[in-house]
């Protein structure tokens, strides 16, 4: 069990806090009235609230210690042998084939079992899985730390806006436009970046992704600014107009059958000969041109290919929501976007389905906090990145084994 | 009361609301805005008063015998958490919400709203067209819109203090742009003066300074500011420190104690439109006990509106005997009702008659009206 | 010619917090190579603690420069408290996890102080104190630079020949250069790698901190949220002028900083911030590795 030793560093620990949180906790002044108040109840909750959790976590790790030395060769919770379950079912197309037929039915089901506001949150989960699966092949496998994907996101869905506004152009040839557009946008942005690396990269996407949102907030004969722009039409059926309902139904479908499609074409370029030389990219770029690579082609396809998602779920929030103003597109935006992808599992694409699904889904129904909602995501974060900092699903690498009639393993 | 709010959203989150037997004692009543976020200062008040208010009603026995059931709900300002937020209230089976705080948000969320027949009151939500265009027959406001705002400041700066030549600076936002650009509209149509600068500061920057620099550089003689109090206490207080006198009119964004706090002496002067003076009137003063009880502070942006408007819902409500959507539109545009914003109702359109509208002057610290 | 000498001191107070808050964006990078971006928020938190101590020593009456002291010091305790504290729960565990794993872990913690503070104090703007008296000798110049911005400037100034001293002449900052170049062989040479890297989030914080004092007085308000934009411009001027490099932090935080104002004076404050990040794209579309950041030369 645990020792007295550990109590008292708990008790450290206690205390430690209890100074942390002293002077925003406890005191509150009122600068008007020149009146203080002093909440010592407050560092008594956290006093307890810490040393409590503090010897939670240190038991935690005792007993973790201690089952990692005594059954060594026991089953672990979630593997089969050696290999993680989820992994374990990815390669067995006899398991694999027909769970993800019972997730499409599930998926396919949804509107039926529950009501309307779950059907719109899981269809803003789902335009997400579609807006991780894009950055994640400019993050995950071609390794390019881009924190102003939002940017292609805003192209697209200001594309329909103002085709929209101007032309009358419909959704279904909007949303080609917008790829097109946002696809565009991202060979712009990735010729002058194609020299920097790592961080400098990520800081000049950043500012990318808030010089288009500035502009479309400053250009008012352009975008109508930040008042943004109202009425946009849902998707027509066939030329009908539908009911509120029936179109959030109809949008939800939509946005079913294009995360199908977005998973069947990341997984088969990721695959292919493309997808091969955006990993190789991303593990070292001078031997990946030693290869005979072109590192410029191939980096400017991850960005166009990356960003023709954006747009296209660009389009289908203008079309989502019937009004956009340049608030949607804030950085925090693309940060959210960039958590998926690391939270899932970077390169892996149901780490990255479960990071959207974890990461959106979860401040609704965080709700029931009220006004804990945001501490609480932020928190959660943390806690999911330093105890699972490969994402909850992590790609596994490629390997071959030799074994009597196994194929391989998949990722 | 929390709980009992938390377990219903719990419920309703599971999707359990159909098969609940109607919870048909209580009136829902929603309250959307931004509590979390940058914009948070702007949405929590609406809040408190929505529940300093429902507390009050639920203590003297309800509505017509039924109680008032809050459901609070983040929208963070932003026009796709918004539709959400909307949704869910709908699903849940509110009738009635007070809300949205932010225009965008308010617009994205109002079709959501009038396709299930819901009335929605906001207490800020000033842009013109929510009233104006007619798309929205749900929408009602204890605010003025912009462009009567901004009418009043540029007659107030031509006619009253006889400036010629304006700067107009904005916050580039949804409310402080709107207003701006009418400001110019108005200033140029009048033929009296001429608009010498029309600039948008980036909210939340760390120093006004260049920008004060150029409204003297432009030879202003007075300052128009459409935008919220953050930026405009920041841009007064480095136009006095920069020994720059000249006025300084601005919206109800800035009307608003909390400059006059933040500001300090450097709001002295500042000229501000804003509802009419409430202090003779003892219900703004019962208002702001309450909050003052409650909270022990003074209340944020937004209160007093949102403390009418949540009278004028309870009101309607009552007169209506139901939360039928036309019987309460009804209530709403015939029924006189004593708010802290002084006795209202609403018209065709949805903005509030009887909301006086005056020009305030910051003098000793207190906004004084400009008679 | 007065215009451009007010826009070049306007310039300069931007540019200065920028600096102050650059410094620990980019000791941080430079030593275990996150953007730590909670940074912005300690700034803040350094900005609140100052707030809460200077107002409840000026309601129970202390003198005026005891006020400035422990403000001062409070704000420089709790904050570099947090950074060190952050620095444990949130980032050392990852120490070994992949590149972009603490990344989050800082957006999480980021978006936790911000709620933290909201909840803890309030979501309302409040009234910070004029720390910073008027001189006497300004008033003749007062309608082109205020007092607030000249002990900016010199305070800034102190610190960073303060820091330089530091990280050139002492043992601590031996180590840390020497984790800063090579994190393995320092650890080897029996340097206490841990050690080096709470202090140098100490360091940093407490420069926030400094910032958030500085700026809170000279603006006259705070809220929760004040440390976002100042966090994400003051990164923009380290990478600037290069991240992991020290002048460079100062170097990219004037640059910033002059670049608003003069894009504000001569052209419009409605593009401020398009200008302050096109000049960052150009000038790392030609300079890769910030104006005074070492060129990586790959050898294979």
């Amino acid at each position: 069990m645990i020792s007295l030793e550990e109590f008292k560093r708990s008790f450290k620990v206690a205390l430690w806090f209890m100074f942390l949180t002293f002077p925003l906790l406890v005191i509150k002044v009122n600068p008007i009235e020149r009146t203080v108040l002093w909440k010592w109840e407050n560092m008594a909750f956290v006093g307890i609230g810490a040393f409590i959790l503090s010897v939670l976590i240190r038991a935690f790790f005792i007993q973790k210690e201690r089952s990692r030395n005594s059954s060594k060769n026991k089953r672990r919770f979630g593997y089969i042998g050696d290999e993680p379950l989820v992994q374990f079912i990815l390669r067995e197309p006899k398991y694999l084939y027909p769970l993800s037929g019972g997730v499409l039915i599930f998926a396919l089901l949804f509107p039926a079992l529950f009501d309307t506001y779950q059907t719109n949150i899981m269809t803003t989960a789902l335009m997400y899985v579609v807006l991780g699966l894009g950055l994640n092949i400019v993050v995950g496998l071609a390794g390019l730390l881009d924190l102003g994907y939002v940017a292609f996101y805003l192209v697209g869905a200001y594309s329909y806006a103002l085709l929209n506004y101007h032309f009358d152009i419909g959704f279904w040839m909007a949303l080609p436009i917008g790829a097109m557009l946002a696809a565009l946008f991202g060979i712009v942005l990735g010729f002058p970046v194609l020299r920097l690396r790592g961080d400098y990269l990520a800081i000049v996407t950043l500012g990318f992704g808030e010089i288009i949102r500035l502009v479309m907030e400053n250009w008012n004969a352009f975008s109508h600014g930040p008042s943004g722009i109202s009425n946009i039409p849902r998707p027509g059926f066939f030329g009908m107009d539908l009911s509120l309902d029936s179109a959030i139904l109809y949008i939800y479908y939509l946005v079913v059958a294009l995360v199908i499609i977005t998973i069947f074409v990341v997984n088969r370029l990721q695959d292919s000969r493309l997808g091969r030389a955006w990993i190789a990219l991303r593990e070292d770029e001078i031997a990946c041109q030693a290869m005979g690579i072109d590192k410029t082609k191939t980096k400017l396809t991850a960005f166009a290919l990356g960003a023709t998602w954006a747009g296209l779920v660009g389009v289908i929030f203008a079309a989502k929501t019937t009004f956009i103003n340049p608030a949607s597109f804030t950085f925090l935006e693309s940060a959210i976007i960039l958590s998926i992808v690391v939270l899932g599992g970077m390169g892996s694409i149901l780490g990255v389905i479960f990071g959207a699904l974890v990461l959106i889904l979860l401040p609704e129904y965080l709700r029931v906090f009220s006004e804990y909602r945001m501490l609480a995501f932020g928190g959660i974060l943390v806690v999911m990145m330093v105890f699972r900092p490969q994402g909850l699903i992590a790609n596994v690498r490629r390997t071959y084994q030799f074994k009597k009639s196994t194929k391989g393993g998949d990722s | 009361m929390k709980l009992r709010v938390g377990q219903t959203l719990l419920a309703a989150a599971i999707g359990l609301t159909m098969t609940l037997p109607a919870v048909a004692e209580t009136i829902k009543l929603g309250v959307a805005g931004p509590h979390s976020g940058d914009l948070a200062s702007y949405g929590i008040p609406s809040r408190k008063a929505a529940e300093l208010v429902v507390a009050k009603v639920n203590a003297n026995g309800g509505i017509n015998g039924k109680q008032v059931e809050l459901m609070v709900e983040d929208d963070v300002c932003k026009p796709e958490v918004a539709t959400n937020t909307a949704t869910k209230l709908v699903s849940a089976g509110v009738k009635v919400v007070l809300g949205h705080i932010c225009s965008g948000a308010t617009k994205a969320a109002l079709p959501i709203y009038n396709n299930a027949g819901v009335i929605v009151m906001s207490p800020s939500a000033t842009n013109p067209a929510l009233t104006q265009s007619g798309e929205y027959p749900n929408f009602f406001r204890t605010i003025a819109s912009d462009d009567a705002q901004a009418k009043a400041e540029v007659n107030f700066a031509l006619n009253v203090l006889g400036l010629k030549k304006i700067a107009v600076i904005h916050d580039k936002g949804d409310y402080g742009k709107g207003l701006a650009e009418f400001a110019k509209i108005f200033l140029e149509a009048s033929g009296k003066g001429e608009v010498v600068l029309l600039e948008g500061v980036t909210p939340g920057a760390v120093d006004y300074s260049a920008i004060v620099q150029k409204i003297k550089r432009s030879d202003a003689d007075g300052v128009i500011f459409g935008g919220y109090h953050p930026e405009a206490s920041k841009i007064v207080t480095q136009m006095r420190k920069k020994r720059m006198e000249i006025p300084f009119i601005s919206d109800d964004g800035v009307k608003d104690d909390t400059f006059i706090k933040v500001a300090g002496k450097y709001a002295e002067g500042v000229y501000a439109t804003g509802p009419q003076d409430n202090s003779a009137n003892p219900l703004s003063q019962t208002a702001i006990d309450a909050h003052k009880q409650a909270y022990n502070e003074d209340p944020g942006a937004f209160y007093e509106n949102a403390y009418s408007a949540a009278l004028a819902l309870v009101n309607a409500i009552q007169v209506a005997g139901s939360t039928d959507f036309d019987a309460m539109k009804k209530a709403l545009q015939s029924s006189d009702v004593d708010t802290p914003v002084g006795k209202i109702h609403f018209d065709e359109s949805g903005d509030a008659v009887g909301v006086g509208f005056a020009m305030y002057q910051v003098k000793d610290g207190q906004f004084v009206e400009v008679k | 010619m007065e215009y451009f000498i007010e826009l070049f001191l306007s310039g300069l107070t931007r540019g200065s917090i920028y600096a102050l808050i650059a410094l620990g964006y980019t000791m941080v990078y430079g030593i275990i190579g996150l953007i730590n971006f909670a940074h912005g928020d300690i700034y803040m938190i350094g900005a609140f603690t100052s707030f809460i101590v200077a107002t409840v020593l000026s309601i129970y009456g202390f003198p005026m420069l005891s006020i400035i002291v422990l403000a001062g010091l409070a704000a420089a305790v709790w904050a570099s408290a947090y950074g060190y504290t952050i620095e444990k729960l949130a980032y050392r565990p990852l120490r070994h996890a992949p590149r972009l794993s603490p990344l989050i872990s800082a957006i999480g913690m980021s978006i936790f102080l911000q709620n933290y503070v909201l909840l803890a104090q309030t979501s309302d703007f409040l009234p910070f104190p004029e720390l910073i008296p008027e001189f006497d000798f300004i008033e003749p110049y007062a309608h082109v630079v205020g007092s607030a911005e000249i002990v900016i400037l010199i305070t800034t100034a102190l610190a960073m020949i303060l820091l330089t001293l530091v990280i050139k002449f002492t043992r601590m900052g031996k180590a840390m250069r020497a984790t800063s170049q090579d994190r393995m062989m320092a650890m080897l040479t029996g340097i206490n790698v841990d050690r080096v890297i709470s202090t140098t989030f100490i360091i940093g914080s407490t420069l926030a901190a400094l910032g958030g004092l500085l700026i809170a007085s000279h603006i006259g308000q705070i809220n929760f949220y004040i440390g976002f934009i100042a966090g994400i411009k003051a990164f923009t001027a380290a990478v600037l002028g290069g991240i992991g490099s020290i002048p460079g932090a100062v170097l990219g935080g004037f640059v910033l900083g002059l670049t608003e104002s003069f894009a504000t004076g001569y052209v419009s404050s409605d593009y401020e911030d398009v200008f302050a990040f096109s000049l960052l794209v150009l000038i790392l579309i030609f300079k890769p590795s910030g104006i005074l950041g070492r060129a990586e030369i790959q050898k294979v």
